[in-house]
């Protein structure tokens, strides 16, 4: 019996690899904090990922536990930060981009689910100080919310 | 001549894909970015009096959900499953009651002369509610107006508001504005 022929093989595995590059997207920052996300079915998908800045809040994973105990952490970029820590990032994320393109950024609250509202509100003040006034609340997609 | 030109061995081809394969498996990521977007208001001027807008009580719909995730609405002790149909209800107002907003006629594109209503959502969490249960009251709210200008969408144009051009959304839009009003956050029920 001829072995199977692996002359294919590569193309196959080309495809596959054409297939991730043009259908996922780089992971840029490691998230330090819990993330279940909430789940929703009114969500708008978030367009021109370049304009978008998110900001992680939640639970500190369990490697970092023991430094910073389970109170949940805002997360800006690759480090833990304080609300105070917010006005910089907006800024230095609106200096990265172009500046026609300024109005059109968002920053994308990516929250925990059990997350209690004072920090987001602490949060969402903040940016409105920074006057960064567009915002999406991260969700997951569902069919329903009453499952 | 004779001299032959050896090949390329392609041998290892499949290796090099394969760990460019895994390369990109690794380091990124599939999820697509999604969820419910809203716009701040801008932080009040604090060189400016505050002229508060008097908005008449019959415009406002109340929603508070307090640390125990609660939810009160319009002082009254409600289901998540009822509130979007009391959104509905009052954002539409469709029997023109006299508890539930007022309406001013306004000239709309492709409506003529619509009666709008007045409604304007409140709404107001205390620091200790789950930020799930946020999420929840605003997906309901969310989707009251979005049923509401479907089923207007419906009617005028026999298509959801989804699939109409931008001018026809501009109309159903202004016939039903998003108004979800928050409140300036402020310690509410400990925690």
């Amino acid at each position: 019996m001829p072995g199977i022929s692996t002359a294919s093989l590569p193309d196959i595995v080309f495809m596959l690899l054409f297939f991730f590059m043009v259908s996922t997207t780089m992971r840029e920052v490691t998230i330090n904090v819990r993330q279940r996300l909430p789940s929703a079915t009114e969500v708008q998908k978030l367009e021109k990922r370049s304009l978008v800045s998110f900001i992680y809040i939640g639970q500190p994973r369990t490697a970092f536990e023991a430094l910073l105990g389970t109170e949940p952490r805002i997360q800006l970029n690759d480090q833990f930060a304080t609300t105070a820590d917010i006005a910089a990032f907006i800024a230095g994320e609106r200096e990265a981009r172009d500046e026609a393109e300024i109005p059109f950024m968002r920053t994308s609250l990516k929250v925990d689910n059990e997350v209690r509202m004072g920090i987001v509100d602490d949060v969402k003040q903040a940016l409105r100080r920074a006057n960064a006034l567009n915002i999406n609340y991260s969700t997951l997609t569902v069919e329903s919310i009453f499952d | 001549m004779g001299r032959v030109t050896p090949e390329i061995p392609s041998a290892s081809l499949a290796d090099i894909a394969f760990m460019l394969l895994i390369f990109f498996l690794v380091a990124t990521t599939m999820d697509v970015d999604s969820g419910i977007s809203r716009i701040l208001p801008p932080m009040p001027d604090t060189d400016q009096p505050d002229d508060d807008q008097q908005i008449r009580e019959r415009n406002i719909f109340t929603v508070r959900v307090n640390a125990q995730d609660m939810l009160l609405v319009e002082g009254q002790l409600e289901n998540l499953q009822n509130l979007r149909d009391r959104a509905k209800e009052f954002i539409a107002n469709p029997r023109d009651e006299a508890h539930l907003p007022e309406k001013v006629v306004e000239e709309v594109e492709y409506f003529g002369e619509y009666p709008i209503s007045r409604q304007v959502i409140s709404l107001q969490n205390a620091r200790g509610t789950s930020y799930g249960m946020y999420i929840k009251v605003q997906n309901e709210l969310t989707a009251a107006y979005n049923e509401l200008r479907d089923e207007l969408s419906m009617d005028r144009f026999g298509r959801t508001f989804e699939r109409l051009d931008a001018s026809q959304q501009a109309a159903v839009r202004k016939i039903y504005p998003m108004r979800i009003s928050e409140a300036e956050p402020r310690q509410v029920g400990g925690r």
